[in-house]
C-alpha cells in the first residue's frame, strides 16, 4: 500500500512564537503553581502600593537621596565579601568529603550544615563577645582581640552560618560529577591544575552560581546579624527607618531597591547560566576514586578544626559561657519546652506546606518548559528575595486591608514563612525531580497508573529525599526567623527566637542562652536527621 | 496467526482480505512549536490483530513522535487514533490499554523485579500479584531472579523485564521504542528472535520504532518507512524490499541501483541495456535495481564494467563497478570472485522496479 500525502492541516494558527504554555499540563498541577505565583505578587502589589502613597516631590527626594547609593555600596560590598569567604569556607570542605580519603567524612559532612541551624544573632554576639576589653578572649586569656563589628563582623557573622548553603550545593556536583571526564582529561595529558581550571570547575559553576545566590539574597535580606554590627545596609536602614524613624514610605522605597538587586542577582544568575552541561553519550557515569591526602592531611585537619571551631564551637562556647557565668533561674529553663512547642508548632507546618507547595512548581518547571513555566518558577523566588522586614509588612498591609479574618493569626505567619522560604524547598525537590526520568511517570501511566497512584508508588519514592531536605531546610529556617515572626505572630505568642532576640537586646544575654540553646540543639538534631537519611 | 492489514489490494493487485483493524490512525499530525516544520504529517495506517508493525525511518522522521501520540504522551494537533473502533485521541495513557517498552526500559530503580512486574497488574487481586509476577518474568526466563533489584541486571536482562512488565498489564497493543539499541551486537539479534517469538505464540499485536533496517525486515510482518514526518509506504517486508515506492525507500532498505531510462511497454531503455520493469509503463522512468539482481560474468569485449572496489563478506561479495562513468553495485555469491580492475558484463537477472519519484 503506498499513500500520496496530501497536507490536510485543519487548525494551525500561523504564529511565529513558542507555544506560551504546553496544552496537556494538568490542572492539579498548573492551579497550585498559578496560585504560588499570584501569591507571591501580593507582597508586590502592597509594597509599591505604600511606596507611591507619597507625593511626586517627596518621591524625587527619597529615590535620589545620596543615601541611598551609600547603602547600595555598603550592601553590595558586604554580599562580594560574604560570597567570597564562604567560598573559601565552603570549597575546600566540599573537595575534602567528597573527592580525598579523609577520615570521619560523614561526621564532617554534618558539621559543616550545623552552622546552619545558628541564628545570626546568636553567631553575631558570639563575635561581639569575643573581642573588646572585656571581651570574652580577653577575660579567659588575657588575649585582646580588637571589637569585632561594622563590615569585618557582618561579614564573618554572615558567612559563618550561610556557608553551608554553598557547602551542600559543591558537595552534590562534585559526587556527582563523572569521573570519566577528568581521567580522559588526565589521558589527553593535562596536569591536575589545569584539569580543575578547565574541566572540573566549568562543570562545578552551575552549583556554585546556584549557592552563591542563595547566599546573595541571604545577606541582602538578612537583619539580625547586620543590625547587631551596626553595619549600615539596607536591611538595617529599612529596619531603623519603620522603627524608629517611622518614615513608612522611605522604608517601603528602600526594600522596593533591594528588591531590585535582588532581581538582578536572580536574572544575572539566569543569564550566566545559559551554557548547557548536560552529559553526553550514554555511559554510565562513574564516580571517580578518592585522591590520598598524603601530606596535605597536614594542612587540611587545622583547616577544618579553625574553620569548626568558629562556625560551630564559638556559638557554642559563648553560649556555655554565659550560662555558666551568671545561671538564670531555673524558670527560664522551664519556659523552654513551651516556647520551643510554640516555635516548632509553626516551623513545622510551614516547612511542609512549602514543601507541598514546591511540588507542583518543580513538576511545572521540569516536565512542561515553556515561557510561562520559567516565570512562574522564578515567581517562586520573590518571596526569598525580598527582604523578611518587608514581607512582613506587606503581609500587615495586605491582612489589614484585604483579609482582617487572617490579621495575627497563626495561619498568616505559617502562610508567609512559607513563602519566604518556598526557593529553599524548590532547590533540593527540583533536583531530584531532575533526576527522575520522565519515562518512569510514563511508564507507570501506560501500565494503567493514574496520576495518584503514580505519584505515590514511582515518583514519591524517587523525590523523598528531595522532599525530606526541602522540609529540614524550611524547618531550620523558620525556628530561628525573626522579622517576619514579629510583625505576624499572634499576640503572645513568643517564639524561641523572638525570646533570644528581646532578651540579648535588652542585655540579658545569660537568660537568653538556654532558649538561643534550644534553637542550636534542635536545628542541629533535624540537619543531623537529614543528613543520615540521605546515605540509603 | 497471520494477516494482513493492506486496505484494499497489494502491490501486485492480488485482493486481499479486508479485516477488523484493531489500530487506525488517521491523518496524524503534529507540529511541536508553531513556525516549526511538521513532526508528523498527515500520518494514516491500520494495523490488524496479532499483527507487527515497524515503523522505520532515519532519526527525526517522526517515528517516535507518532509512537508516543498512540501511546498517548503527545496529543495531536489533528488526526484521529482508534483501538477496537473506539476513540481513544483524547484518553490519558493509563486509561487506553496500550503498553510501551522504552528505550532506557524505565524500570524503578527502588522496586524489585517481581515489584515492577506486580506494578502493572492493577486488574488483578493484590494478594495474587506477586505469583502471577513470578509467571511473567519466568516468561522471560528472569524467575529466579525476582527478588533482585534492576541495577543489579546486564542491559539485556533489564529489557526483558520491561517487557515481562508491559505484558502484565495484558495490553491490546504493546509500542517498543528502539527496544533493541542499548543491547550490543550479539546480544541484540538473539533477543529480538526470542522478543518475536514470545509476542505471535501469545498474538500480541506490536509497534516497533527502529531506525535499523534489518531490524525491521526480520521483526515485523508490515513494515511502514517514514521521512520528514510522512509515511512514504507501508507493506510486507518482502514487498516493500522488493518494490519500494521512492528512491529514498529503495536507498534506506538497502544498496540499490538507481536507473534513469525510457520505458516502452514492459521493457526500459537504461544504461545496462534493457531491464524488464515491474509494470506497463510510457516515456521516461526512475529505476531500482537491487545489486543481488546483477549478475556478473566474463566480459566478451573491452565494453564491459570495471570493478572498482570489493568487499568480501563471506557468505557474498559486493562489488562497486564502473560502466561508461556510471557506477554500479552488485553482490554475488562468494564462490565466484573477481578481481579489482577486471572486466565484466552485467546483467540484470530480474525485473527493476519504477520509483514514483
Amino acid at each position: 500500500m503506498t499513500r500520496t500525502n496530501s497536507i490536510t492541516l485543519h487548525s494551525q494558527p500561523a504564529s511565529r512564537w513558542p507555544r506560551l504554555l504546553p496544552r496537556n499540563v494538568p490542572l492539579h498541577i498548573l492551579l497550585p503553581s498559578l496560585v504560588v505565583a499570584a501569591t507571591m505578587l501580593v507582597p508586590l502589589f502592597y509594597l509599591v502600593l505604600r511606596a507611591f502613597e507619597a507625593d511626586s516631590a517627596t518621591l524625587v527626594d527619597l529615590v535620589f537621596r545620596p543615601r541611598n547609593l551609600q547603602l547600595l555600596i555598603n550592601t553590595l560590598a558586604l554580599a562580594a565579601g560574604v560570597v567570597v569567604l564562604t567560598t573559601v569556607m565552603a570549597f575546600p570542605l566540599a573537595w575534602l568529603v567528597t573527592r580525598t580519603n579523609i577520615r570521619f567524612k560523614r561526621a564532617l559532612t554534618i558539621m559543616g550544615v550545623i552552622p546552619l541551624a545558628v541564628p545570626g544573632y546568636v553567631m553575631a554576639y558570639a563575635l561581639i563577645g569575643l573581642g573588646g576589653n572585656y571581651g570574652v578572649l580577653a577575660q579567659l586569656t588575657g588575649i585582646q582581640l580588637p571589637r569585632i563589628q561594622g563590615y569585618v563582623g557582618a561579614t564573618l557573622a554572615l558567612s559563618l552560618y550561610t556557608f553551608p548553603y554553598l557547602f551542600l550545593n559543591l558537595r552534590t556536583a562534585l559526587s556527582g560529577l563523572d569521573g570519566n571526564l577528568e581521567e580522559s582529561a588526565r589521558s589527553l595529558g593535562y596536569s591536575q591544575g589545569e584539569i580543575l581550571r578547565k574541566v572540573t570547575l566549568p562543570h562545578l559553576m552551575p552549583s556554585l552560581m546556584a549557592g552563591w545566590l542563595v547566599i546573595t539574597l541571604y545577606v541582602l535580606g538578612d537583619f539580625g546579624a547586620v543590625a547587631l554590627m551596626r553595619y549600615e545596609a539596607f536591611s538595617y536602614a529599612i529596619y531603623t527607618q519603620y522603627s524608629g524613624a517611622f518614615d513608612r514610605i522611605y522604608a517601603a522605597w528602600l526594600a522596593i531597591m533591594l528588591l531590585v538587586v535582588a532581581a538582578s542577582f536572580v536574572m544575572l544568575d539566569s543569564l550566566v547560566l545559559k551554557r548547557k552541561l548536560a552529559r553526553v553519550g550514554t555511559g554510565v557515569a562513574r564516580p571517580l576514586r578518592p585522591t590520598p591526602l598524603g601530606k596535605a592531611r597536614w594542612l587540611a585537619w587545622p583547616y577544618l578544626i579553625v574553620l569548626f571551631g568558629i562556625s560551630i564551637g564559638l556559638p557554642v562556647m559563648i553560649l556555655g559561657y554565659w550560662l555558666l557565668l551568671a545561671p538564670p533561674d531555673m524558670s527560664f529553663f522551664a519556659r523552654v519546652p513551651g516556647t520551643f512547642l510554640r516555635s516548632a508548632g509553626a516551623a513545622l507546618p510551614a516547612a511542609l506546606l512549602a514543601a507541598a507547595l514546591a511540588l507542583p512548581l518543580a513538576f511545572l518547571t521540569v516536565r512542561y518548559r515553556s515561557p510561562i513555566s520559567t516565570l512562574v518558577e522564578r515567581s517562586a523566588y520573590i518571596g526569598y528575595a525580598i527582604p523578611p522586614l518587608a514581607l512582613g509588612l506587606s503581609m500587615v498591609f495586605f491582612s489589614l486591608r484585604t483579609a482582617p479574618f487572617l490579621y495575627q493569626t497563626l495561619a498568616l505567619l505559617i502562610i508567609t514563612w512559607a513563602m519566604a522560604s518556598l526557593a529553599l524547598a524548590m532547590g533540593p525537590i527540583r533536583n531530584s525531580l531532575l533526576q527522575t526520568r520522565p519515562s518512569m511517570e510514563q511508564a507507570a501511566h501506560s501500565l494503567g497508573h493514574g496520576p495518584v497512584s503514580t505519584f505515590i508508588y514511582v515518583i514519591f519514592p524517587r523525590l523523598r529525599r528531595g522532599i525530606l531536605a526541602g522540609v529540614v531546610l524550611v524547618f531550620v529556617l523558620c525556628m530561628k526567623e525573626l522579622p517576619i515572626t514579629f510583625m505576624l505572630a499572634p499576640t503572645g505568642y513568643t517564639t524561641l527566637a523572638v525570646t533570644v532576640f528581646t532578651r540579648t537586646s535588652e542585655g540579658m544575654l545569660a537568660e537568653a542562652a538556654p532558649f538561643a540553646a534550644a534553637i542550636v540543639v534542635f536545628s542541629s538534631l533535624s540537619v543531623g536527621l537529614l543528613l543520615t537519611k540521605e546515605g540509603k | 496467526m497471520m494477516t494482513n492489514l493492506n486496505i484494499s489490494a497489494d502491490p501486485q493487485g492480488n485482493p486481499v482480505r479486508l479485516i477488523d483493524p484493531l489500530l487506525s490512525v488517521a491523518g496524524l499530525s503534529k507540529r511541536y512549536r508553531s513556525g516549526d516544520a511538521l513532526a508528523v504529517e498527515d500520518v494514516n495506517f491500520t494495523l490488524g490483530n496479532g499483527e507487527i508493525l515497524a515503523l522505520l525511518g532515519p532519526s527525526g522522521c517522526g517515528k517516535t513522535t507518532t509512537l508516543r501520540m498512540i501511546a498517548g504522551f503527545e496529543t495531536p494537533d489533528a488526526g484521529e487514533i482508534h483501538l477496537h473502533g473506539k476513540r481513544v485521541t483524547q484518553l490519558p495513557p493509563q486509561q487506553r490499554r496500550i503498553g510501551i517498552v522504552f528505550q532506557d526500559y524505565a524500570l524503578f530503580p527502588h522496586m524489585s523485579l517481581g515489584e515492577n512486574v506486580a506494578f502493572a497488574m492493577r486488574h488483578i487481586a493484590k494478594a495474587k500479584r506477586s505469583a502471577k509476577a513470578r509467571e511473567w518474568l519466568d516468561l522471560v526466563g528472569l524467575a529466579d531472579l525476582s527478588a533482585r533489584m534492576p541495577d543489579e541486571l546486564s542491559g539485556g536482562q533489564q529489557q526483558r523485564v520491561a517487557l515481562a512488565r508491559t505484558l502484565a498489564a495484558e495490553p491490546e497493543l504493546v509500542l517498543l521504542d528502539e527496544p533493541f539499541s542499548n543491547l550490543d551486537a550479539a546480544l541484540r539479534e538473539s533477543t529480538r528472535k526470542e522478543v518475536r517469538r514470545l509476542f505471535k505464540a501469545a498474538g500480541t499485536s506490536v509497534i516497533l520504532v527502529t531506525h535499523d533496517q534489518a531490524e525491521a525486515l526480520s521483526f515485523a510482518d508490515q513494515v511502514g518507512v517514514m521521512h520528514s514526518g510522512r509515511l512514504l509506504q507501508m507493506d510486507r517486508p518482502e514487498c516493500i524490499y522488493q518494490t519500494p515506492a521512492t528512491s529514498f525507500i529503495a536507498e534506506f532498505l538497502g544498496h540499490t541501483n538507481l536507473l534513469e531510462g525510457e520505458a516502452d511497454g514492459e521493457i526500459a531503455q537504461t544504461a545496462l541495456g534493457p531491464v524488464a520493469i515491474n509494470h506497463h509503463h510510457q516515456g521516461p522512468v526512475r529505476l531500482s535495481l537491487r545489486p543481488e539482481h546483477l549478475a556478473l560474468s566474463a566480459a566478451p569485449d573491452d565494453n564491459g564494467a570495471t570493478i572498482v572496489e570489493r568487499e568480501f563478506r563471506g557468505h557474498d561479495c559486493y562489488y562497486l563497478l564502473e560502466h561508461h562513468g556510471q557506477r554500479f553495485c552488485a553482490i554475488t555469491p562468494s564462490h565466484i570472485l573477481w578481481k579489482i580492475g577486471e572486466q565484466v558484463r552485467l546483467e540484470p537477472q530480474r525485473t527493476a522496479t519504477i520509483l514514483r519519484d
